[in-house]
């Protein structure tokens, strides 16, 4: 067996730095997934079928098609017909695109959750449309699916590495890096630890909140 | 897109990711129904390895384990393999994984009553297990399954960022060559897709099968009417006559 602990050493301060670019990019992925997410959950709710036709077209098509594609999509295509972005914004936009048709339906079992009573309390107090959804609706379906969300959090940062084909330099981007450069082969199983070491504490932590909020 | 760059890439790359696709689902399917029998064991260590195996793998990315496989494993130990021995490996281990986990889901929802009415019919766990618990677990499986053999497609798209030759990796190769990328990609993009309707199309018929199976069978080999019951086991397991 060859192993050498000083690659491991040398490659420590690029791994911080793929650190902080791997939580940068899956907080801000996770923010778009979870707005967009909510958008989407509420337009296929729709009463308006050119509101709904598109949205579950679309939706269908980003869930069943790989993230790599769609990043490659976004980085090598879109660039062709307006913005050109950073392998950073691409891999956010890419992450937080993909993933908000995920939470979406985990919205949608929310919002059909929540008891037919509500809704037509709403409809007795003649609350406005509005109204109904962020007074009554969305409070009650939102507090039952943070742990389901919180899961997505996970799965992204999981599928975060991918953005590492479109040049970012997260974790694994700078241990690819790294490794090349060096002719190495350490760097890649430090940033395999260090998957364990955040995504299972955060899934233990999921399982906490998901006993305290779902009764 | 000349059709003689689709010809010598193109073509060759789809029956790649067909073969990866079906290599690494046939060994997530192999991996995942042992383990999940093991995590509904009754010795809390064995629960426990075999959870581990859950846990561990639930919290890496696929990318990068199998990237390590690919790249540490074969200098770390001396050994050699092909790239894509290396990617049905990982997506077998991983979506192993997550698969022995809707096993053990299926298996839990399986009422305990059934377990003891083979233990009152003095079968051998193995008996009990094969001829009373998987056929009626069998059926909750197929949707979660479902799902999860499209993750694994689209999975297989990362096989191409190990130099496997898929249908994203010629792709990206196309892409350097034509210089072009806009009809490469929605091209890939609209493969995937149809590939994951096909699959999804495929298994609801199969889940139809199943559900029909055991639906069935209860009135013409049930406990109470198991005239035609071929013995008590599949009475009890009340599969008999679909068989």
């Amino acid at each position: 067996m060859n192993w050498n602990w000083s690659h491991v050493d040398d490659f420590m301060p690029l791994f911080w730095d793929g650190v902080e670019l791997t939580l940068k990019a899956l907080f801000f992925g996770t923010l778009i997934a979870f707005s967009l997410g909510l958008v989407w959950a509420i337009a296929q709710r729709s009463e308006k079928k050119w509101i709904r036709w598109p949205v579950t077209v679309f939706t269908e098509f980003i869930r069943n098609t790989p993230l790599l594609v769609q990043l490659f999509f976004l980085f090598y295509v879109v660039p062709e017909w307006g913005p050109s972005m950073s392998p950073l914004t691409t891999g956010i936009v890419g992450l937080g695109l993909h993933y908000s048709t995920y939470t979406s339906e985990v919205y949608r079992a929310g919002i059909d959750g929540v008891p037919a009573g509500q809704w037509e309390a709403a409809t007795a107090l003649s609350l406005s449309k509005r109204r109904t959804w962020t007074a009554v609706i969305l409070p009650q379906a939102v507090r039952r699916v943070i742990p389901a969300l919180g899961n997505y959090v996970i799965v992204m940062l999981k599928e975060s590495p991918q953005m590492a084909a479109i040049g970012a330099l997260d974790m694994l981007g700078q241990a690819q890096g790294y490794s090349q450069a060096t002719f190495t082969y350490e760097a890649i199983s430090v940033v395999g630890v260090a998957f364990i070491v955040i995504a299972y504490p955060a899934s233990l932590l999921l399982r906490v909140l998901e006993r305290r909020l779902v009764r | 897109m000349s059709s003689e760059f689709f010809g010598n890439w193109f073509l060759p790359g789809i029956w790649i990711t067909v073969q990866v696709t079906l290599l690494s689902a046939a060994l997530a399917f192999v991996i995942a129904f042992p383990i999940g029998v093991l995590r509904t064991n009754r010795l809390w260590i064995v629960r426990f390895l075999a959870g581990a195996y859950f846990e561990i793998f639930r919290s890496t990315s696929s990318l990068v384990f199998m990237f390590w496989i690919a790249f540490t494993v074969p200098p770390v130990f001396n050994i050699s393999f092909q790239p894509m021995f290396a990617g049905v490996l990982a997506l077998g281990i991983t979506y192993g994984a997550y698969a022995s986990e809707i096993v053990r889901g299926a298996l839990a929802a399986v009422p305990p009553a059934q377990r003891e009415a083979g233990i009152a019919l003095n079968f051998t766990p193995t008996q009990r297990l094969r001829r009373i618990e998987l056929p009626q677990a069998w059926p909750e499986m197929i949707p979660p399954f479902n799902n999860l053999l499209i993750e694994l497609l689209k999975g297989t798209s990362l096989v191409s960022l190990i130099a496997v030759g898929d249908m994203t990796f010629a792709g990206d190769l196309l892409r350097l060559v034509k210089n072009e990328s806009a009809p490469i990609y929605t091209l890939l993009l609209a493969l995937y897709f149809v590939f994951a309707f096909v699959l999804t199309r495929g298994m609801r018929l199969l889940e139809r099968h199943a559900k029909k199976r055991v639906g069935q069978a209860p009135a013409q080999t049930g406990l109470f009417g198991g005239m035609r019951a071929k013995s008590s086991i599949d009475a009890v397991a009340g599969t008999g006559a679909a068989k």
